[in-house]
């Protein structure tokens, strides 16, 4: 019973950080139509630029930060050199641009800092806690992780729901050429939801590294476990992204604590077939019929 | 293209040799043509040589598979390096388990990889979208941490070995497997180049031009992608094995990610949809991370991190930047060249071949540059897309 | 007096001349019908002029700019609201959302309040449905919704496409007493496609048929109204 209970406090923390990549990835989807692959590479080389600042001498929070800005500064940039020329053409090279980058980027990050494995230190304790006498495996950096992933989804709420530069950025998203039609610019704010949904990447990242150590791919398992949590919340919800985010993160765990951990990526997988299989568009996917 | 057409007719209205018109016997004779000449190649090349062009064969399998799916059907596979991994290993189990010759193990490797396709291909054809690509990625990803899972079944880190076939006494093992690989190159590409003249080929690029009016012309658009997602995985799967028995032995070190990256930079580098183009996607695969690369990075002096990680860097590049300024790639330019050179000799000089890098035919830049064409010759390559 | 201008336009979609040398001008405070079958191009023409397609040839023409070289955005900016065909409201977000995004530009946070609930006020049934998402509105009210939207930046030039299709007899009448009394008040120039003839041929002052891709007349509406051949050989009526 306490296997079971340190299991899945375990999968809701790995979950919320599924949710935050899952989150990232729903954002761009929404209003471009593409699954940025190389969302994780991004994160992994803002994660390498944090891991020097904080080798600088400054503090924790400083180099978190700096991650989260230089992320939102690399989201835009992309956006701009690689996705704004592909406009108009087939979603099909949209997804060959972004895994070339995720290569691309791994393979920079290789040549600059090696593969040798580095430790990214916890703002707070990784240990578990005891509470009463049970010894339970939820640590307050666990608690950190899901306060973190749940500020991010507020701050996103309220900026889609309560701003009106959310109210244009969901317009450009559901319907660009009426949105354009109604006066709004619809290029900067494309380069500002890649931006967006890059910071919520590094958040991950940066949430993920304490455990898993920074190499060049450690990003690549998240990115498909978000990828995962995303199709079974539907491609373009960000509550479904939450909720795909802990269903998938709590599977993989289970799948992890009691058959073992080498079968959690083939796991998933199987979490996406049998998720399209009895529900395509996703639990939280809109009504709307699908574009064609 | 009628324009086109009627230039085309006029470049044949003297030729010292026609092509016969119908395709089968076409590819046959390019095929003829190519094992004349690959026979005289391996005549003259070294055990290490004969190596190198084996793997180019099975790489230019593994290629056309991917090009078909991509280029003539429009989705994507961002893990065919996974359905190689699926067609090794049933080949090594098979040569473990068995005592069969390697045809029917070749022919199992290719049915069991197209198997695994058809499970991914299934579910992802319910919606429109990066599906495919994700779930791809999900099997390349996460193999090899199956094979650990059951090492036992997978022969753990060593892996299983294949030895290689052995042929008559009198040809070495090493020319009597690239023959076996060039054989398997040769009957793919001209089987796939026949499927794509037949009234598949043309569902699926119905399919990949339009789902909607596909579907109104009484295409089933759902088999339709499922079957080409089978018929590339299979490929695929035939390439793993032959890999294998080129390696000696399969372990899941054999099928890294990189091996997906490579396969889709070789496509882009081709060009997309284009099936001679995978030659050149084959050549690139085979000599950039082994000694191109290398080249390059001991001529400008780079530490060993960087010469490590300069394969992966180029082919991340190849796919970035092919696809933003030349998404036809290598057979594109050649094309686009010949027309050039084509319109320079031709009565009325006027470049009338439209498809250039920059004016793809249609907005999807990842375009059909048919299956047939012959490189360098000018005038007569361009077919309609939809004929 | 600042009109609409537009000269010599000509537009086509790859081998597809949707228009041709197209020249016609519209008036403040009137209604320009413009006519024509299927496929005539009068979709095509409202779409160059708020420049969602680009005009091979030719310019618009509207208080001393060319619209035809300026960015969507900027020439919606600059007054001219379009409300495309068949209803397009942002299903996804509620009726008051659809309208606040219509006066984003236009107005302050402040000011944005009494705009809207003027709208309200010119179609009651959305007010009752404020809250709803768009998805869950009738036909006709998606209409009111769309000209709603368009209607909220205060535009000065209102393009519409076919805002009856699918209406019932009498909605439309009413949308078409609306639209002249709107016209008149506020000085709008109203450009209005229709392929219900009869009822924009009532309301508009200037009539502009369009036949594969060219104007074939340009004339009073009254006087296109009153020749029945004319009316016969284009119109069907
Ligand atoms: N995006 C497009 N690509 C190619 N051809 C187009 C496109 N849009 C319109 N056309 C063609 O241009 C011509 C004019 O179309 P348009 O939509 O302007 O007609 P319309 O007068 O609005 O017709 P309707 O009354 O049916 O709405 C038609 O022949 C149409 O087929
Ligand atoms: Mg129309």
């Amino acid at each position: 019973m306490q296997f079971f209970l340190n299991i899945t406090l375990g999968g809701i923390a790995t979950g919320m950080i599924v949710a935050a990549v899952a989150l990232g990835l729903v954002l761009i989807f929404r209003a471009t139509n593409i699954v940025n692959f190389a969302q994780g590479a991004m994160a992994m080389m803002t994660t390498y630029i944090a891991y020097a600042v904080l080798h600088q001498g400054s503090g924790y929070w400083l180099a978190f930060v700096a991650a989260l800005a230089t992320g939102l500064l690399f989201g835009a940039l992309t956006q701009v050199v690689l996705i704004r020329p592909l406009q108009g053409k087939s979603p099909l090279n949209a997804i060959i641009v972004t895994f070339g980058f995720l290569i691309f980027l791994e393979g920079v990050a290789g040549a600059i800092w090696g593969s040798q494995t580095r430790t990214y230190p916890a703002p707070f304790s990784e240990a578990g806690q005891k509470i009463g006498n049970t010894q339970i495996a939820f640590s307050p950096f666990d608690v950190f992780v899901v306060l973190a992933v749940l500020a991010l989804m507020i701050l996103m709420l309220v900026l889609f729901r309560g701003t009106d530069l959310g109210l244009r950025m969901r317009a450009v998203a559901f319907a660009p050429e009426t949105a354009r039609l109604l006066g709004v610019r619809v290029r900067p704010l494309l380069t500002l939801g890649w931006a967006l949904s890059a910071a919520a990447g590094v958040l991950a990242a940066l949430l993920v590294v304490p455990t898993s150590s920074l190499t060049p791919n450690f990003m690549d398992v998240i990115l498909i476990y978000g990828f995962t949590a995303a199709v079974v919340g539907g491609l373009d919800s960000p509550v479904g992204a939450l909720v795909g985010g802990l269903a998938t993160g709590l599977s993989l765990a289970y799948v992890g604590g009691y058959l073992g951990g080498s079968l959690e990526p083939m796991a998933a997988l199987a979490l996406v077939i049998v998720s399209l299989m009895i529900r395509p568009e996703g639990l939280f996917a809109r009504p709307a019929p699908r574009r064609v | 293209m009628g324009e086109l057409q009627k230039r085309a007719q006029g470049l044949a209205a003297k030729p010292w040799f026609r092509m016969p018109r119908q395709p089968m016997l076409r590819h046959l004779t390019y095929a003829a043509v190519a094992v004349v000449f690959l026979y005289f190649l391996t005549q003259k090349l070294s055990a290490f040589n004969d190596y190198e062009v084996g793997q180019i064969a099975f790489y230019a399998v593994a290629l056309a598979g991917l090009t078909l799916l991509t280029g003539i059907n429009g989705q994507i596979s961002l893990g065919h390096g996974g359905f190689m991994a699926v067609g090794g290993f049933t080949l090594a189990l098979l040569v473990e388990h068995t005592t069969w010759n390697v045809v029917p193990e070749l022919a199992i490797a290719i049915a069991t990889s197209a198997l695994v396709g058809a499970v991914i291909g299934i579910p992802a054809t319910r919606l429109r979208g990066p599906y495919l690509a994700g779930m791809t990625l999900m099997v390349a990803l996460g193999l090899p941490y199956l094979t650990n899972q059951y090492n036992s079944f997978f022969g753990g880190d060593q892996g299983l070995t294949t030895p290689q076939p052995t042929g008559p006494a009198s040809i070495n093992p090493e020319q009597w497997l690239a023959w076996i690989q060039l054989a398997c190159a040769l009957i793919v590409l001209i089987l796939l180049g026949n499927l794509l003249r037949s009234r598949f080929g043309r569902s699926f690029r119905a399919v990949r031009d339009d789902e909607i009016a596909a579907s109104l012309a009484g295409i089933h658009v759902a088999r339709t992608k499922v079957i080409a997602f089978m018929v590339s995985a299979g490929c695929a799967g035939l390439a793993g094995a032959l890999l294998a028995l080129s390696a000696g032995g399969v372990n899941s070190a054999e099928f890294p990610l990189s091996i997906s990256i490579y396969l889709l930079a070789g496509m882009v580098i081709g060009g997309t949809g284009s099936l001679m183009g995978v030659w050149w996607g084959a050549i690139l695969i085979v000599y950039l991370p082994t000694s191109w690369a290398p080249a390059l990075a001991s001529h400008f002096h780079v530490n060993s991190q960087v010469s490590a990680n300069l394969a992966v860097i180029i082919f991340g590049l190849v796919l970035v930047v092919g696809m933003l300024v030349a998404p036809g790639g290598i057979q594109g330019a050649l094309r686009w060249v010949a027309a050039r050179v084509g319109a320079y000799f031709s009565p009325d000089g006027v470049p009338n071949m439209k498809l250039s890098l920059q004016e793809a035919p249609t907005d999807r830049a990842v375009h059909d540059g048919e299956s047939v064409t012959q490189v360098g010759e000018p005038g007569v390559q361009v077919h309609p897309t939809n004929d | 007096m600042p009109v609409l201008e537009i000269e010599d336009l000509s537009v086509s979609y790859g081998a597809v001349h949707a228009l041709t040398d197209v020249s016609f001008s519209a008036a403040e405070g009137e209604v320009t019908a413009v006519l024509g079958a299927n496929g005539a191009g009068k979709t095509t023409l409202l779409r160059a002029i708020t420049g969602l397609v680009r005009p091979r040839k030719g310019t618009v023409r509207y208080d001393g700019e060319q619209l035809e070289k300026m960015s969507v955005e900027k020439i919606v900016r600059h007054g001219v609201a379009h409300v495309p065909e068949g209803r397009s409201v942002i299903e996804e977000m509620t009726v008051d959302e659809n309208l606040r995004l219509g006066s984003l530009f236009r107005f302050s946070r402040r000011q944005r309040g009494p705009v809207i609930e003027e709208i309200y006020a010119l179609f009651p049934p959305l007010a009752e449905r404020r809250r709803q998402h768009a998805n869950t509105l009738s036909g006709g009210e998606r209409q009111m919704l769309a000209i709603g939207r368009a209607l909220v930046s205060r535009p000065k030039v209102l393009l519409l496409d076919e805002p009856s299709l699918g209406l019932a007899p009498i909605v439309t009448a009413r949308l078409m007493a609306v639209l002249r009394d709107l016209t008149q008040a506020s000085n709008l120039i109203v450009v209005l496609v229709e392929q219900n003839a009869r009822s924009s041929l009532s309301i508009a002052q200037k009539a502009v048929v369009i036949n594969l891709g060219r104007v074939v007349v340009c004339e009073d509406a009254a006087k296109v109204a009153g020749d029945s051949e004319l009316r016969h050989h284009y119109l069907g009526y």
